[in-house]
């Protein structure tokens, strides 16, 4: 089997979940009749918890859904090892339906290919750090001492080493969260699956234990479905998000385009307070050479100082501070656009330069 | 009273004949001696080899044990108070210790075969809803239910004796530890057993790996609460013949006896502080323990460490 990068390896199709007793029929409801959630909790006593949820996370990329507490994302994550059963839709994890698994590949599925992380960490009291990470190998049927080697690797990587013997409520929030991330890890799974891993934490451990995770996850190449309600962790961490209200995926897309070009109203205002500096490149608010010139009149370039189109505002400022004249944009050393100051204020207000036309974006 | 009905008072001339229809049920029960007394035979040789065993031990042994055992499950304290108990017991009456073995034999079967009962009952009751409610009813009428009431059949099917002793003190002391198993299993921590299933454990590891270690005090409570009624039973049991402590008291009742009240009442007090402290000290959890393992502490723990001082 070749394996190519833009392999899906967790495919959503169409989840519902429908939380109630007649949760069949309410969906049936809203197939035919096309109910909103309100009438569905009137007439059916029923909730809904996700709506008709369709995407796919691609090999070794970070997928963060993103949304504020009881959009459903923690009833949307749990679909994907099947520890909730949806109402309508599949789950399909490399190809095979999770959801027509018999309960022993599905336990084998959930021991050797998926890791999952809490928010509220869920580490087993009576068992110390070392009985905690080896938890899925032990399941397996592994000999005692060959789990321990590999636990005493996963413990290292979250620089636990030495703590194995200590009981979880012996340790730190943070601490007791990294051991949740050496347990999802240990089996050497595919998936990581993280329910908002870090929201319990203080800011300064949040930050550094993303940092850590980030670290492990370039190391481990980790298909990853990371849960969390902190937009600014979304971006830092996500290849792409997913943003949901309400139980739907409103959007989805790159952290650039969720915040150059928020789907809704609702998007847009989350967005608003998001700084652009480290988001938005210089393709997207560059105006085209050639156009630059009608405008302006060919002039000589050569002092200009000289930027990638891939290059963020960052940068961009940087350079433009250095400098009285407009940047010059080259792709593969060929000119290919301008960055005016104007624009670069602009784009750092996250709005567009309505003196100019814009370049399409890239 | 007159044959005549009267509406104000029905029920003094409506007899539904409950009562021979329960004395039918007696005979019954005779006719069909035979099918149960094997199994009598059995259980009867069971307590009497426990008992056997218990009176085998010398008392100072018996005693120095029952300290040892005080020592690892509770702590040092707790030994000092038992050995003070069981010098009291002893010392008492030239027989009591004897007595004391006898009863506590008894309490043994009983709780052995309360665990043997409750436990798995008390497993399936926090698993199933429908079963809690099932059997929930069945636990409160054998509490309130006066022991005296179920004490007849028990003895018209199986006999005076021990066996009968034992059903009787089970009725009585079974309900806590189903009732704390179920309630254990039940406060176990959600998202600690959905971290398991979702880290492939089976429902049979589930239970093995997460859910009893957890209810592990709450069905320890249990186990005490079943021990504290048993020995509660012996005076009752002791009207079916059973011998023990419990029959002191119940003679010194017979012949206004106050010195033998004296032995066979502040015996079985002694026997239940020993039997109580014991079982609290193991349902203490690790933290309480300062998380060392139970073989790091107590005597076992003493030896250990003497053990590796010279290697
Ligand atoms: N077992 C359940 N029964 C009924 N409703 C539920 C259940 N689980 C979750 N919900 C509802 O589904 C919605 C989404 O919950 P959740 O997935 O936990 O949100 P989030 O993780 O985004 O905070 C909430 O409104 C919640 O009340
Ligand atoms: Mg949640």
């Amino acid at each position: 089997m070749t394996i190519s990068p833009q392999e899906d390896v967790i495919r959503c199709e169409g989840i519902w979940k429908i939380f109630g007793q007649k949760s069949q029929k309410a969906m049936e409801a809203i197939r035919c009749e096309g109910l909103s959630k309100k009438d569905i909790r009137e007439r059916f006593d029923c909730v809904v918890g996700v709506q008709d949820a369709t995407f796919s996370v691609r090999r070794g990329e970070i997928f963060c859904i993103m949304g504020l507490s009881g959009s459903g994302k923690s009833t949307l994550i749990r679909h994907i090892n099947r520890l909730i059963e949806p109402t309508a839709g599949a789950v399909i994890i490399e190809g095979q339906n999770v959801n027509a698994m018999n309960p022993r590949d599905l336990r084998a599925l959930r021991a050797q290919r998926i890791g999952m992380v809490f928010q509220n960490m869920a580490l087993m009291p009576h068992r110390t750090v070392r009985e905690n990470v080896a938890f899925a190998l032990e399941v397996r049927g592994l000999p005692e001492d060959k789990r321990n080697a590999v636990a005493a690797q996963a413990i290292e990587a979250v620089d636990l080493t030495g703590w194995e013997k200590k009981y979880p409520d012996e340790l730190s929030g943070g601490m007791q969260q990294r051991v949740g991330l050496a347990r999802a890890i240990a089996a050497d799974p595919t998936i990581l699956l993280m329910d908002e891993p870090f929201s319990a934490l203080d800011p300064l451990i949040r930050k550094q234990l993303q940092t850590k995770f980030m670290e492990l996850s370039a190391e481990l190449h980790k298909t990853t479905l990371f849960i969390t309600h902190d937009l600014d962790e979304a971006i830092r961490i996500g290849d792409r998000i997913a943003i949901m209200k309400d139980g739907v995926l409103v959007q989805i897309g790159t952290p650039e385009q969720i915040v150059t070009e928020p789907a809704d109203d609702y998007v847009a205002e989350f967005v608003g307070g998001i700084s652009k500096l480290d988001l938005v490149t210089a393709a997207r608010i560059m105006q085209p050479l050639a156009q630059y010139n009608q405008s302006h009149g060919a002039g000589d370039v050569t002092a200009w100082p000289v930027a990638g189109p891939g290059d963020k505002l960052n940068t961009l400022v940087d350079l433009a501070v250095g400098s009285e004249h407009p940047i010059l944009i080259k792709a593969d050393g060929a000119a290919v656009g301008v960055v005016t100051r104007r624009a670069l204020l602009r784009g750092i207000q996250g709005r567009e330069d309505q003196s100019q036309p814009q370049a399409e974006a890239v | 009273m007159d044959k005549t009905f009267d509406w104000l008072n029905p029920f003094a001339s409506i007899d539904l004949g409950i009562g021979e229809w329960a004395d039918g049920i007696k005979g019954w029960a005779m006719a069909n001696r035979s099918v149960i007394q094997p199994l009598k035979g059995f259980f009867d040789g069971v307590i009497a080899r426990i008992e056997g065993a218990l009176q085998a031990v010398p008392p100072v042994i018996m005693l120095l044990l029952l300290v040892l055992i005080a020592w690892q499950a509770a702590g040092r304290r707790v030994a000092v108070l038992v050995f003070c108990c069981l010098v009291v017991l002893g010392l008492l009456d030239p027989m009591a210790w004897s007595l004391a073995m006898t009863t506590l034999a008894i309490v043994i079967s009983s709780v052995l075969l309360c665990v043997m009962i409750g436990l798995p009952l008390g497993i399936l009751a926090g698993k199933s809803d429908r079963f809690e409610l099932g059997v929930r009813p069945v636990l409160d009428t054998m509490q309130t239910i006066p022991a005296f009431v179920y004490l007849v059949p028990v003895v018209m099917m199986i006999g005076i004796g021990n066996v009968s002793g034992v059903i009787v003190t089970i009725i009585f002391a079974l309900p806590p530890l189903v009732r704390l198993t179920s309630l254990g299993i039940r406060s176990v921590n959600p998202s600690v057993v959905e971290a398991a299933r979702a880290f492939g454990a089976t429902p049979r590891q589930i239970l093995f790996k997460v859910e009893l270690p957890l209810a592990t005090p709450t069905i320890l409570a249990g186990l005490n609460q079943t021990i504290m009624l048993s020995l509660s039973m012996v005076v009752i049991a002791s009207m079916i013949s059973v011998k023990g402590l419990g029959n002191e008291v119940l003679r010194a009742m017979g012949r206004l006896d106050a010195g033998k009240a004296i032995v066979g009442g502040l015996g079985i007090v002694m026997l239940a502080i020993v039997l109580d402290r014991i079982t609290q000290g193991l349902g203490r959890s690790g933290r309480q323990r300062g998380h060392r393992h139970w073989w790091q502490t107590g005597p076992v723990g003493l030896v250990a460490a003497l053990l590796q001082k010279r290697n």
